[in-house]
């Protein structure tokens, strides 16, 4: 009988995603530098850093989006973005914009089941134009997993919504991430919504991964104490002082929560 | 700022307003009566001016007869073809200059040169190119209304959203898919604003070309009516034009409200 750990090594050994000395300049500006990336199949890793820290190049480069120049970098055949806007056709009624691209028979029932998963099934025929912030993105949501990626990029999709809508999105990305089980590369700068959501969290600074934070909490995740111990690392990793008196549990999951980077 | 609103429309004010907005009928209908006064009086002479009821008769008659429509459907079609020359003109150029940079480079220059020479200006060229026959009437329209779909379509081309097209992209969707689904739906509502300048150039070039020596249509009439001193025909044909006016823009109007059902606009409405 051979160990459990050995049967697992082979899979872990072939990740979703793998980058290695990866380098992107724009004309003098070294955006990406020399860096490497594995990402497991089915692990969800959350990418911090400040604006210009080129998380979003790496993300575009991930995407097949920006060319990655015969370089390194391995990614599923089955790629989607969610961006930070929904960006959805606005002259395609939603079914269609959810089965944009796709053929073959049974488009529409598919795009059915998935905008069933993101709760608006009796939306279907709406234009984009009706649709509110929350609700267009989950349709963007819908569009992605509708394609069944080994892959889900997620641009700062949380970023323009309300505290409250953006609470329940993360539920709602959670649960998707789950049953779809694909990997997800989640871009953001809000370090709260990072340890909320990801299996492993990185920081990147000025093109480089600067710190690497693995989060073993049970989900779904309360600010607790070892919560508030990894934002306190990461904060540190990102150049922010943490707050000396620490918010009040309830008081920091309705205030720090969805907007880490005001109170940072 | 909806109580600034509310503040500024007390109830009390909103019915004079519809009044007033009634009372706009009022000074044309004046105008009307004064006219219809000063031709009974003799004050205007009917050589000068028919009267606004010797006119409605005519336009009776010109029904009638089936002289009005006979020479109506003759300049509808001469419009209607150039028009549809120009339709088809304009787009082909605008899509080969907004979809390629080879295309930009070689078609944008000319229709550039093209639109600093008003259309009308070409007309003794075109009379010694084709002739007095239907060719330069209608080619004068074809060349009037591939300007406006050319412009308002191209600029439409390049105004599409990129954020759009990148998206679309990354969902794989390329070549004519993109062209069809994003690019061609993006560009819509700029062309139909180009097909309603389109049309009413249509009209106006129209009215141009007909004093060309014509045989027959809307031109014919009023320059039969000018040698005759009718200014009751001429004014019925005035009416006319005024009608296919009012007729193009409905119909651009009732085509946006089908094509765009998707704007926020119309969705409201």
């Amino acid at each position: 009988m051979s160990h459990p750990l050995q049967v697992a090594l082979p899979v872990a050994a072939q990740p979703a995603v793998r980058v290695r000395n990866f380098t992107r300049r724009f004309g003098q500006t070294t955006v990406l530098h020399d860096l490497d990336l594995d990402i497991g199949r089915g692990e969800f890793v959350a990418l911090l850093g400040r604006s210009g820290s080129g998380k979003t190049t790496l993300l575009r480069t991930l995407a097949g989006l920006d060319p990655a120049d015969g370089q390194a970098v391995t990614t599923p055949a089955a790629k989607a973005i969610v961006f930070q806007d929904p960006r959805l056709l606005p002259w395609k009624k939603v079914w269609r914009n959810v089965a944009l691209g796709l053929s073959g028979p049974g488009v529409r029932d598919r795009a059915e089941a998935a905008l069933g998963e993101v709760q608006l099934g009796h939306r279907l025929d709406a234009w984009p134009a009706t649709l509110s912030g929350g609700e267009a993105q989950r349709v963007a949501l819908a569009r992605a997993l509708v394609r069944e990626p080994g892959l889900l990029l997620l641009d700062e999709p949380f970023a323009a919504l309300d505290a409250l809508t953006r609470i329940r999105m993360h539920g709602l990305v959670l649960a998707l991430w789950r049953t779809h089980n694909p990997a997800v590369l989640l871009v953001t700068h809000d370090v709260d919504e990072a340890i909320t959501l990801a299996d492993r969290v990185l920081v990147l600074d000025e093109g480089r991964i600067a710190a690497e934070e693995r989060i073993d909490l049970p989900r779904p995740r309360d600010p607790d104490a070892a919560f508030h111990a990894i934002r306190t690392r990461l904060l540190g990793h990102l150049g922010v002082e943490a707050p000396a008196r620490r918010p009040a549990p309830t008081e920091g999951a309705l205030v720090a929560f969805p907007s880490g980077e005001m109170v940072a | 700022m909806s109580l600034l609103t509310i503040d500024r429309n007390p109830i009390g004010l909103s019915l004079p307003r519809f009044q007033l907005s009634h009372a706009r009928w009022l000074s044309p209908v004046l105008l009307l009566l004064l006219w219809e006064l000063g031709s009974r009086t003799g004050v205007i002479p009917p050589r000068i001016l028919a009267a606004p009821s010797t006119v409605l008769v005519t336009l009776w008659e010109m029904t009638v007869s089936g002289e009005l429509p006979r020479n109506l459907v003759v300049s509808l079609a001469r419009a209607s073809a150039g028009l549809a020359i120009g339709l088809i003109v304009g787009t082909t150029l605008a899509l080969v200059s907004g979809l390629s940079r080879i295309g930009e480079t070689a078609v944008d220059p000319l229709m550039q040169i093209k639109r600093t020479i008003p259309s009308l200006a070409l007309t003794p060229l075109f009379i010694v190119w084709f002739g007095i026959g239907e060719t330069p009437k209608i080619t004068l329209i074809a060349v009037g209304t591939t300007f406006p779909i050319y412009l308002n379509l191209f600029s439409g081309v390049r105004g599409v959203d990129a954020r759009l097209i990148e998206a679309a992209r990354s969902f794989g969707l390329k070549g004519l898919d993109l062209i069809v689904h994003v690019i061609l739906p993006g560009a819509l509502p700029s062309f139909l604003v180009g097909l309603r300048y389109a049309m009413g150039v249509a009209l106006l070039v129209l009215v141009v070309a007909e004093q060309i020596n014509a045989q027959a249509g809307l031109g014919y009439l009023i320059n039969n009516a000018r040698d005759f001193m009718r200014t009751d025909v001429i004014v019925v044909c005035l009416i006319v034009y005024a009608a296919l006016g009012l007729t193009a823009d409905q119909i651009v109007r009732t085509l946006e409200t089908r094509a765009l059902a998707w704007r926020p606009s119309f969705i409201k409405s």
